[in-house]
């Protein structure tokens, strides 16, 4: 098991600085330039531009300005933004919690919703659950983000005023009310992604069981006298859960696009609105660090489903 | 003896479809029975009719509807539904049904254009990938995993700010930003076609007909485009139908950040962009991009589905 865990790491690395090498010439190649202003400034005279440009390696050939900028995102020198002279670590990791709060709970109720409406769709094939869950799947997906955010602050901020639409960070409560407070915000933004995640999961689920049911060993558990929970909780679903962990791993890259968009709708203070105030001010440094921190999330994310996969298929291990 | 032959007539008449005669069999060409498939699903129907209907008005409608998309009139500003204005109108008295159906035009053009041109690289590294084997479908394939575990939204937002204003003034400023936001969208969309390409063509590839084709002497490319290719792509079909859908997502996630076409391009996201800060005094504005969205979207995903049904060999209808 260790050994396979080694292999999936050790392919995981090149894909990470295939990512950088894109992404930093993406940035080398764009147009613009983190010293133009200072060019339409009258008071700095050309020589000290050319020295400052020296200075800084901006004239250096690609493949230099490349390892020299890896070399500093290992040490865990990440710059300092342009806009807010911040070092990027510090806005980063002051918004991480908060976007991974917000997604992790989505994600955990998109699973709680998923996973048992399409067992029982799958175990009842074309009965009336099943055919209002499936059209529940198909519009869920079918919905983008942006809209049903922006249907749920209209229903339940403005119409309702049960929930408040804006995410403040600092909540001044204590204990039981706090909690309490933090859920009524984080309500809606976890609520739209994590029924657009349960739509897309519950077709998948549905098709993987469906396929697990009709096999063999499942009609010889029945015929040995198993009780169907036991059948399908013990026999069934381990087996059906296994291409669904792949699709909940592949899935994950979506929900943190989703993440952006209703971090920008719910103005909450997470990483997906900081990526987006970045580029409006061509904050490079900001930008390529959110983005490799995206990257990075997103092959860790794939590591922990092939560990996964390697728990619940012991045969992928030897492969 | 009469109801002798009655029921020789009548078992003539309830003989197996096609057994009364060759020529009956014949008349059956794939692309009927296909088409049959598909009617047999009902949603997919009324998908393609739904899709059909938005289609066209967005063509032919500015032709029909003669309001202006952008006259500017502060008297009508933020007001509802009304006689002159059926789907209301913005905070500059614009009329919205005018600008949802040009904006309707940009959005799907985005979409299909887009997913027309990640089918393409998608095909053509698949089918390479599929048919060569060896290292070049090994660099391929590290090459797909690599496009994948790309995170699409940032590179997607990141590409458009960058590159916006040199494409603005490459070709002229809306030109540019719909090419600029086709061959991004598309260029980030093509791993999944690649996959279904090349996993159709590695089993293909055993069969027989490929190696009759090799034995009269084909050569590699005409093999490709003439024999494999044509029993590939009904997988691709689906994804590619699907795939429109995703693209226009795609594309109003984009205008609805804010980064996408010109703020005088009415698109269906921009408009959301536009009216989300105006919820509480004129939902209208905000109702009706989102539900052509999502009108549009929903008919794709059953047209796909019912693709799919119909084009899955194994499946019996």
């Amino acid at each position: 098991m260790s050994r396979y865990l080694l292999r999936r790491l050790l392919i995981s690395v090149p894909v990470l600085l295939g990512i950088s090498v894109v992404l930093f010439s993406i940035l080398a190649l764009a147009p613009g330039d983190p010293f133009g202003e200072l060019a339409l400034n009258p008071n700095i005279p050309p020589e000290v531009r050319f020295t400052l440009r020296k200075q800084f390696g901006l004239d250096d050939p690609l493949v230099v300005r490349y390892g020299r900028w890896l070399a500093a995102m290992l040490h865990g020198d990440w710059g300092y933004s342009f806009v807010s002279r911040l070092p990027v670590q510090q806005l980063i990791l002051q918004r991480l919690p908060t976007t991974l709060f917000v997604l992790g709970s989505a994600y955990v109720l998109a699973l709680l919703i998923a996973l048992p409406v399409g067992m029982l769709s799958a175990m009842k094939p074309y009965s009336f659950f099943d055919q209002v869950a499936t059209t529940f799947a198909f519009v869920g997906y079918s919905l983008p983000t942006f809209f049903t955010g922006l249907l749920f602050i209209l229903v339940f901020s403005i119409y309702l005023g049960w929930l408040p639409f804006i995410y403040s960070s600092t909540i001044e409560a204590r204990g039981f009310a706090w909690v309490i407070e933090h859920l009524r915000q984080g309500a809606m933004p976890i609520t739209v992604l994590g029924l657009f995640e349960a739509a897309s999961l519950t077709r998948f689920v549905r098709s993987a069981m469906l396929e697990v049911i009709h096999q063999d060993y499942i009609t010889t558990a029945r015929a040995k006298g198993l009780t169907e929970s036991l059948t399908i909780l013990k026999h069934a679903l381990r087996n059906a859960l296994i291409p669904v962990v792949t699709i909940v791993a592949l899935q994950i890259p979506t929900i943190f696009t989703g993440a952006v968009i209703t971090e920008q709708i719910f103005r909450v203070p997470g990483i997906g609105s900081l990526l987006i105030a970045a580029i409006e001010s061509t904050d490079t440094p900001v930008v390529m660090a959110i983005t490799f921190v995206y990257a990075a999330l997103v092959i860790l994310f794939n590591l922990l489903a092939d560990l996964i996969y390697g728990l619940l298929d012991p045969r992928i291990t030897y492969s | 003896m009469r109801e002798q032959s009655d029921k020789a007539m009548t078992a003539v008449k309830a003989a197996p479809y096609g057994a009364t005669g060759l020529a009956a069999a014949r008349s059956q060409s794939l692309w009927r029975n296909f088409w049959r498939r598909f009617c047999r699903h009902r949603l997919a129907l009324l998908g393609m009719t739904v899709l059909m209907v938005l289609t066209l008005s967005t063509l032919f409608g500015p032709l029909v509807y003669h309001q202006r998309i952008n006259d500017i009139d502060f008297a009508v500003s933020l007001q509802g539904p009304s006689l002159v204005h059926p789907l209301g109108t913005d905070d500059l008295g614009q009329d919205l049904l005018a600008r949802i159906l040009y904006g309707g035009r940009v959005s799907m053009a985005v979409g299909l254009v887009a997913m027309l041109i990640a089918i393409l690289i998608g095909t053509a590294i698949g089918a390479t990938a599929g048919y060569c084997g060896g290292w070049v479908d090994h660099v391929l394939m590290r090459l797909t995993d690599l496009f994948i575990a790309l995170p699409q939204l940032p590179l997607l937002l990141l590409v458009v700010y960058l590159f916006r204003d040199t494409m603005r003034r490459l070709f002229n400023p809306e030109l540019g930003i719909f090419l600029l936001i086709v061959l991004v969208i598309g260029g980030l969309r093509w791993m999944q076609p690649a996959r279904l390409v090349r996993a159709a063509f590695l089993s293909l590839k055993e069969q027989e007909f490929v190696e009759a084709a090799v034995a009269l002497g084909t050569p590699p490319l005409r093999m490709v485009l003439r024999h494999i290719l044509p029993n590939a792509l009904s997988p691709v079909i689906v994804a590619a139908s699907l795939g429109v859908g995703s693209a226009i997502l795609a594309e109003s996630s984009l205008s609805f950040l804010g980064l996408g076409f010109p703020p005088d391009m009415p698109t269906w996201g921009r408009l959301l962009f536009d009216a989300k800060d105006h919820l509480d005094s004129a939902p209208h504005w905000a109702l009706s991009p989102g539900t052509m969205i999502f009108l549009v979207v929903l008919s794709i995903n059953y047209v796909g589905d019912g693709l799919r049904d119909a084009l899955d060999a194994r499946k019996v209808l």
